[in-house]
C-alpha cells in the first residue's frame, strides 16, 4: 500500500529532475601541441561552457585513444603546433575534434557545441564590422521557452507509471486467487463472475486516481510544469487511461496461470516497449514504418500525446478527440476479450 | 557439496516444471531485442515545417526551396497567416513555423538587413534546439549566396578562419543501434534475473514449503547458493542468446574480447541476483516483492544511462547512479563492445560490482538466517 502510493511520487520527482536529453557537463580532454595565448583562451572558453568539463590535459596523441578506452571522456580536442602563430600570420588555423561516437547522438551534439564555441571565438577576433545584406533570425520557443526536459518527461513518466502499476496489480491479484484456489470458491458462489473480476479492479482505480492527483500536484508545484488546459479534461483522460490499463491487466490475468507469468508479461513485456515505442524517449516519426505501425497499439503512446496536448499546449477536447476515441476503443476491446476468455474458463 | 547438488536438482526441476515461464524467459528478450533497437533513433530528421510567406518574392521562394531540398525539413503547410500555422503546431502537423515578413526581399536589398521569424514547438527541448540550429545554418548559407550575388569576391577581405576537422571514433557510421543494442541487452538480462529471484523465495514462503526447508539440516548459504546458481546459469544463457542476436541481426561484433564480457557479466549477475534474493527475503508475499523490484528496476533502467546521458544529470542523481549496478554494466558493455576496452580498463567497475555482489548476497544470507 505504501509502495503503491509512494512509488509514483518518488519516480516522478527523480525522473522529472534527472532525465534530460540535453547534453551537458560532458568530460573532454585537450591535447594542446601549441600552448599559446590563443589555445589557452579557447580552452578556457570551452571549459567555461556548461556543455563541457575539462577532465584532462593530454600530452601525446597516443593518450587520446587510451582515455577513450577507459571511458572517461566524450570528446578530445587537438590543437596542432603553431596554432596561434598560424592564426595570426596566415589568418587560418586548424583544430581537430575527435568524438566518442559510440553514442552517435551525444557525439553529434558535442561536435556541434564545440564548433559553435570555436566559431564564436573566431567571430570575436575578426573585426566586429557589420556585413551587408544580412538576414537576421528571431526564434521563439513555444510552450517551453526554457527548454526544460521535464516538459517532455513528465507526461511520459505519467503514462508509464500509471500503465505499469495498474496493469501489473490487477493481473497479479486475480492470478493470485487462481493460484491459491480461492477463485473457485468465488466462482461457485452465486455472484456473476464478470462482476467479481470487475470488482477486483475497482480498488486499483481509486488508488490510481489518488496517484494522478499526487503526480499532478508534484509536477505543477515541484517540477513547475504548468497545466495549461482544462484540469477536468486531463483527469477524465487519465481515468480513461487507467481503465485501459486495468482492462489490459484483466486480460493478462485471464491468460496467466501463475503470478510469476502474470508479472513477466506485464512487467517485462510492457516495460521496455512502453518506454521505447510511446514516443517520449524516441520520436515516433523517426522509426521505420513497421515500428510506427506497431507503436499504434501501445496505449501509452496515445495517452502521452493527450497529456502533452492538454497539459502543455492547452488544447480542449476538440484537439484530442481522436486519441480519446482510440483509448476508449482499446478499453472496450481489452475488457470484452478479458470477459470472454473468462467465460471460456468457466465451461 | 552433496546437499548443494540435491538443492540444485530441486531448483532446476521447479524452474522447468512451468513451461510457460521458460518460454517467456527465452522468447520475450529475443523478440524485444529484435524489435526495440529499431525504434531508438534520436537523429532529428524530417522536421515538419510550416511556412508563412507574406512576401511572395523571388527570394522567399528561393529560400523555401533551399530549406526543403536540404533533406532535414518537410514542408507540410504553406499559408499566409501565422494563426493558421500555429494551429498546425497545436495539432502536431508542424514542428516549426518560419515566417517571412512582407518586403523581406526589398528590405534585404535596400536596407542591408531583413529579419525572419521562427516559432518552434519546444516541448521536446532538444529537438527544438536542433531544428532551430539546422534552419539557421541553412539560412546562413542562403545569406552567403545572396551576398555573393551582390558583392564581387575580391571585395571580401580574407577573414580569419579556424577550420574545424571533426572525426567520430569507434562508430564512424554513427549507427545508433551499435549504441543501443548492448544497453538493451543489459536491461533485459537484469529484468529477467532480478524478477525471477525476487519472487522465488517469497513463493516458497507463500506456499509454505520454506518451513519444510527450514527444519532440514540445510545450511543457510547452501540454501541461498542453491537459489543463486540456477538463475546465474540461465542469465549467462540469456546473455549468450542476446550476443548471438546482436551478431546475426545487427552485425555487432564486440571490438573487445568475449572473455571480458563474460567475466564482468558473471560478477554482475551475482550482484543482481543477490539483490533479487535480498528483496525476496524481506517481502511477505509475491505481490510486494514484485512491486519493490519493479520500483527499483524503473529507477535502475531510467537512471542507467541507456537513454539519457548520466553526465547531464544533477549531482544527486549521479550519486544514485553510483549505486546502480545497471549503469556499470551498460557502461562496461559499451566500452568493450564498441571501444574494445580490456579487463584492465574496466578494473574499477569490476571491483565495484564484486563489492555489490558480496554485499547483497552476504546481506541476503544474513537476513534469511534471522528469519529461519
Amino acid at each position: 500500500m505504501f509502495i503503491l502510493l509512494g512509488m509514483p511520487v518518488v519516480q516522478i520527482v527523480i525522473f522529472g529532475f534527472a532525465l534530460t536529453n540535453e547534453v551537458k557537463n560532458s568530460k573532454i580532454a585537450i591535447l594542446d601541441n601549441s600552448k599559446d595565448a590563443a589555445t589557452a583562451s579557447l580552452t578556457a572558453q570551452l571549459d567555461a561552457s556548461r556543455y563541457f568539463d575539462l577532465e584532462k590535459n593530454l600530452v601525446s596523441y597516443s593518450q587520446v585513444e587510451e582515455e577513450f578506452r577507459k571511458g572517461k571522456i566524450k570528446l578530445a580536442i587537438v590543437f596542432p603546433r603553431h596554432f596561434g602563430e598560424d592564426l595570426q600570420h596566415f589568418n587560418k588555423a586548424q583544430v581537430q575534434l575527435i568524438a566518442d561516437a559510440s553514442d552517435p547522438n551525444t557525439a553529434n551534439q558535442l561536435t556541434n557545441y564545440a564548433t559553435a564555441i570555436i566559431m564564436d571565438y573566431q567571430d570575436r577576433i575578426t573585426d566586429n564590422r557589420k556585413l551587408p545584406y544580412t538576414i537576421n533570425t528571431e526564434m521563439r520557443m513555444l510552450y517551453n521557452p526554457q527548454l526544460k526536459g521535464a516538459f517532455n518527461f513528465v507526461p511520459g513518466v505519467m503514462a508509464m507509471v500509471l500503465l505499469l502499476v495498474c496493469t501489473m496489480m490487477t493481473a497479479i491479484t486475480i492470478v493470485k486467487e487462481k493460484e491459491l484456489g480461492t477463485m473457485e470458491v468465488i466462482l461457485v458462489s452465486p455472484m456473476r463472475p464478470q462482476l467479481v473480476v470487475i470488482a477486483k479492479a475497482v480498488p486499483y482505480l481509486l488508488l490510481s486516481t489518488i496517484n494522478i492527483a499526487s503526480i499532478l500536484l508534484l509536477s505543477v508545484f515541484v517540477l513547475e510544469v504548468p497545466i495549461n488546459g482544462s484540469l477536468v479534461l486531463l483527469v477524465f483522460e487519465s481515468i480513461l487511461f487507467i481503465l485501459v490499463s486495468l482492462s489490459l491487466g484483466l486480460l493478462i490475468s485471464s491468460r496467466a496461470e501463475s503470478q510469476q507469468t502474470a508479472m513477466f508479461i506485464s512487467l517485462i513485456g510492457l516495460f521496455m516497449p512502453t518506454i521505447m515505442l510511446s514516443g517520449f524517449m524516441f520520436p515516433v516519426e523517426n522509426m521505420p514504418l513497421p515500428l510506427r505501425i506497431v507503436s499504434n497499439i501501445v496505449p501509452a503512446k496515445w495517452y502521452y500525446s493527450i497529456v502533452k496536448s492538454v497539459m502543455i499546449k492547452g488544447l480542449g477536447l476538440s484537439g484530442v478527440w481522436k486519441e480519446t476515441l482510440i483509448l476508449g476503443g482499446m478499453m472496450l476491446f481489452f475488457l470484452t476479450m478479458a470477459i470472454k476468455r473468462f467465460k471460456i474458463r468457466l465451461a | 557439496m552433496r546437499t548443494l547438488k540435491f538443492l540444485l536438482r530441486k531448483e532446476f526441476r521447479q524452474i522447468f516444471r512451468d513451461p510457460a515461464i521458460i518460454r517467456l524467459i527465452l522468447i520475450m528478450p529475443v523478440i524485444q531485442l529484435l524489435i526495440l533497437p529499431w525504434a531508438a533513433d534520436y537523429e532529428i530528421k524530417e522536421i515538419k515545417l510550416a511556412v508563412v510567406d507574406h512576401d511572395h518574392s523571388e527570394y522567399s521562394r528561393q529560400l523555401i526551396n533551399k530549406i526543403t531540398s536540404s533533406g532535414y525539413f518537410v514542408l507540410t503547410d504553406y499559408s499566409s497567416s501565422y494563426e493558421q500555422s500555429l494551429e498546425k503546431i497545436e495539432h502536431d502537423k508542424a514542428d516549426l513555423v518560419l515566417q517571412i515578413p512582407q518586403h523581406f526581399e526589398k528590405e534585404l536589398v535596400k536596407e542591408d538587413a531583413a529579419t525572419l521569424f521562427m516559432a518552434i514547438n519546444a516541448i521536446n527541448g532538444v529537438k527544438a534546439n536542433l531544428g532551430g540550429a539546422y534552419l539557421r545554418i541553412i539560412i546562413r548559407d542562403y545569406n552567403r549566396e545572396v551576398r555573393m550575388e551582390w558583392i564581387q569576391l575580391p571585395r571580401f577581405s580574407p577573414e580569419t578562419q579556424i577550420e574545424v576537422a571533426s572525426s567520430n571514433w569507434f562508430n564512424p557510421l554513427m549507427n545508433y543501434k551499435y549504441f543501443m543494442v548492448p544497453g538493451i541487452l543489459v536491461i533485459l538480462l537484469t529484468m529477467v534475473g532480478t524478477n525471477l529471484t525476487a519472487i522465488n523465495i517469497v513463493k516458497e514462503k507463500e506456499i509454505g514449503t520454506i518451513e519444510q526447508i527450514n527444519v532440514t539440516p540445510i545450511k543457510k548459504y547452501h540454501f541461498i547458493l542453491g537459489k543463486l546458481i540456477p538463475f546465474w546459469i540461465i542469465g549467462l544463457f540469456v546473455l549468450t542468446i542476446g550476443l548471438t542476436i546482436a551478431r546475426l541481426a545487427y552485425g555487432i561484433i564486440p571490438a573487445g574480447s568475449f572473455l571480458t564480457i563474460y567475466v564482468f557479466a558473471a560478477v554482475y549477475l551475482l550482484a543482481v541476483l543477490g539483490l533479487g534474493l535480498l528483496i525476496s527475503t524481506y517481502s511477505v508475499n509475491q505481490q510486494q516483492s514484485m512491486l519493490l523490484s519493479f520500483f527499483l528496476m524503473m529507477i535502475f533502467v531510467l537512471l542507467g544511462g541507456l537513454y539519457t546521458s548520466i553526465d547531464s544529470m544533477p549531482e544527486w542523481a549521479k550519486w544514485i547512479t553510483r549505486f546502480n549496478p545497471v549503469s556499470y554494466f551498460i557502461e562496461v558493455m559499451r566500452m568493450v563492445v564498441l571501444k574494445g576496452s580490456r579487463l584492465a580498463d574496466i578494473k574499477y567497475q569490476l571491483l565495484v560490482m564484486a563489492g555489490f555482489a558480496t554485499a547483497f548476497n552476504g546481506w541476503a544470507i544474513f537476513s534469511y538466517r534471522k528469519r529461519g
